[in-house]
């Protein structure tokens, strides 16, 4: 798949990557680095699913488990994140299965799919604010600050520290998009995505291979969530689970382009760059004019680009790759009962 | 402990009629939802944020510019009836033949922008229309006149939408549609007007569920999302496009809310009705009333 060229840029781009923080130290650039690498990981997070066509607005609620369960096992049993955070991650996973597989094995798919998931995530933020006693409610939450050791509190005041620790998940959330898109499953769910019946006779397992791809994409998310909030320090209900943070994940998962390994990373850039330029740009008058933007820029990415900036840009430099698979059309292509 | 026990039932039965009257106004917003997609075959996801922005229409008529609030509401109706039809013109339509997740993410678009624009033009500030309505007193158990009034206008509404269907040309041309979509055209139905029709008609409905809710709930640009998600798995739940299960699922969602806020803080009532959602969805996929395949 890949060539002598590409592998040597994506070295390339990747030791300059490495090398930024220690020739460029000003911390305010620092921090917006960081959020969009974790904010990359956890929208390549998403379209590890979403390219199948599988989409879901559960995924805040899976983020919002990796954050809420990292950071109260830290302050309640005093558990390092780096037990806490793969425990966390057991747990967004354990919930992915247990709504995933019934979803799957009676075909719920579509429109219904998407709205089963709504209600998830629905569910984790209601939680998160019903047992305000421990989560702090809508208030938010902060982790104890560590008295001991910074390195098994998983705390770092330092940005460049971070911003390692962020390119190397952000890294790991590409190279396992890429080990997707190079093993058997990526075919066999392509088929799922396209017919379902037809899959199943030509004897693929529905089932086990959605909810594997499924499994995969909401540990991820929840990592994400954790690192999120070991990063930030503060957590609110709103800022990592909930509607809005699963709208925010497909949006930009849809405007990078979600059928190409850097496209959600893409997003990333675009939104956190739009929405940090219109904070400056317009002081605190900013309140809602980053969101009016992006609401606008999904309706049009939607109707007038549903292959997204970098999927349609990379088509554009090379026109003659290849056909184009019937599935990439659409932005989002879901297998319709009865079509 | 009988004593406990009295104030208990009385409690439950004030929890149960509140649960009939929110169950009201959920069915309406579920009516319109309903309709949308049984007929366009559409989920608009900003549904709710339709019925947010009639409550500002309200508020500002009613308490900036001192229009009366009888004169009020059937202008914020048709307001939102409008901006139904410009939301099927703009969004909706072109995306018609695009595959229905691309409709539905659109409108999630839509959702954002009215938030944000919510956000940017009047601001986070929580408001209200300082309209107290008395507390009806029956018995022991108390009644807001807001939520029995709102049950009231709900059900006129409701009516009125059964009678528009069953009885003019327009409404018949409503319903055939939405048996079969590809054989009315044919018939020398235009599609195109009867979807514009149907979108403002589901723009109508959100905007007398927020004449309605105005007088119950403060306004805020994020006063959509409290009742939105409830709304679609009311439909859902009911059988998206299936009216008479629509209106089942609504009551049934509004006790359990209702109940579960009795025994418990208000999330928790959401929080088992999430739950509940999801457990019938493996039960029963096709929505409540659905005969089994």
């Amino acid at each position: 798949m890949m060539g002598q060229g590409r592998l040597a840029a994506w070295a390339l781009g990747l030791a300059a990557l490495v090398a930024l923080p220690f020739v460029y130290r000003d911390p305010y650039h620092l921090h917006i680095l960081v959020l969009i690498l974790i904010w990359s990981f956890a929208y390549t997070s998403w379209s590890m699913m979403g390219r199948f066509g599988l989409v879901s607005l559960g995924h805040g609620g899976f983020m919002g488990i990796g954050a809420y369960v990292t950071a109260l096992l830290w302050n309640h049993l005093g558990l390092t994140p780096w037990i806490g955070i793969p425990l966390s991650m057991v747990a967004a996973g354990a919930l992915a299965l247990v709504v995933g597989y019934p979803c799957f094995r009676f075909r719920i798919t579509g429109h219904y799919f998407v709205l089963v998931t709504l209600a998830l995530s629905g569910i984790v933020l209601q939680v998160i604010t019903a047992t305000r006693d421990y989560t702090g409610g809508s208030l938010g939450y902060t982790p104890n600050r560590a008295s001991g050791s910074k390195l098994l509190a998983l705390q770092f005041d330092d940005k460049t520290t971070w911003y390692l620790i962020a390119l190397g998940v952000w890294l790991a959330g590409i190279l396992v998009w890429h080990w997707v898109d190079r093993s058997m499953a990526r075919y066999a769910l392509e088929a799922i995505s396209e017919d379902e019946d037809a899959a199943a006779a030509a004897g693929v397992d529905v089932t086990a291979e959605k909810l594997k791809i499924t499994l995969l994409s909401a540990l991820m998310t929840a990592l994400a969530g954790a690192i999120y909030c070991q990063y930030q320090m503060f957590i609110t209900p709103d800022t990592v689970s909930g509607i809005a943070v699963s709208l925010q994940m497909v949006f930009a998962a849809i405007v990078g382009g979600l059928f190409v390994s850097l496209g959600p990373t893409v997003g990333a850039v675009i939104t956190i760059l739009l929405a940090e330029t219109l904070r400056i740009g317009f002081g605190t008058k900013a309140v809602g004019w980053d969101n009016l933007v992006y609401g606008v820029l999904l309706v049009l990415f939607i109707i007038f680009l549903p292959k997204g900036i970098l999927g349609s840009l990379l088509d554009r430099l090379k026109p003659q790759r290849k056909v184009p698979r019937a599935h990439e059309q659409e932005a989002v292509q879901i297998a319709r009962p009865g079509t | 402990m009988q004593a406990f026990l009295d104030i208990f039932d009385i409690y439950l039965l004030e929890a149960v009629i509140n649960g009939i009257l929110l169950g009201g106004v959920l069915a309406l917003l579920a009516l319109g939802l309903n309709l949308i997609f049984g007929v366009i075959d559409v989920t608009w996801i900003c549904y709710a944020e339709l019925v947010m922005i009639g409550m500002y229409a309200m508020y500002f008529m009613v308490q900036y510019y001192g229009i009366s609030y009888f004169i009020a509401a059937p202008l914020t109706i048709l307001l939102v009836a409008v901006l139904g039809a410009a939301l099927h013109y703009l969004v909706i339509a072109p995306l018609l033949t695009a595959p229905p997740i691309n409709q539905l993410l659109a409108t999630g678009g839509v959702l954002i922008v009215l938030q944000s624009f919510a956000t940017v033009a009047f601001g986070i500030d929580f408001r209200n229309l300082g309209i107290r309505l008395p507390v009806l007193a029956f018995g022991d158990m108390n009644f807001s006149y807001a939520r029995l009034l709102s049950f009231l206008a709900a059900l006129v509404g409701m009516v009125a939408v059964y009678l528009f269907m069953t009885r003019t040309f327009t409404g018949t041309a409503i319903r055939a549609i939405s048996q079969d979509r590809q054989i009315m055209a044919l018939m020398g139905v235009d599609t195109k007007r009867i979807y514009l029709i149907t979108s403002a008609l589901g723009g109508a409905l959100a905007g007398l569920a927020a004449c309605l809710l105005v007088l119950q709930y403060d306004v805020h640009p994020f006063v959509g999302l409290s009742f939105g998600p409830i709304t679609f798995l009311i439909c859902v739940l009911g059988g998206l496009g299936n009216f008479v299960g629509g209106f089942v699922a609504s009551f049934v969602f509004a006790e359990i809310i209702s109940l579960g806020g009795l025994f418990s803080d208000l999330e928790w009532g959401y929080v088992l009705a999430f739950a509940f959602f999801i457990v019938m969805m493996f039960i029963r996929p096709a929505g409540l009333l659905a005969r089994r395949r």
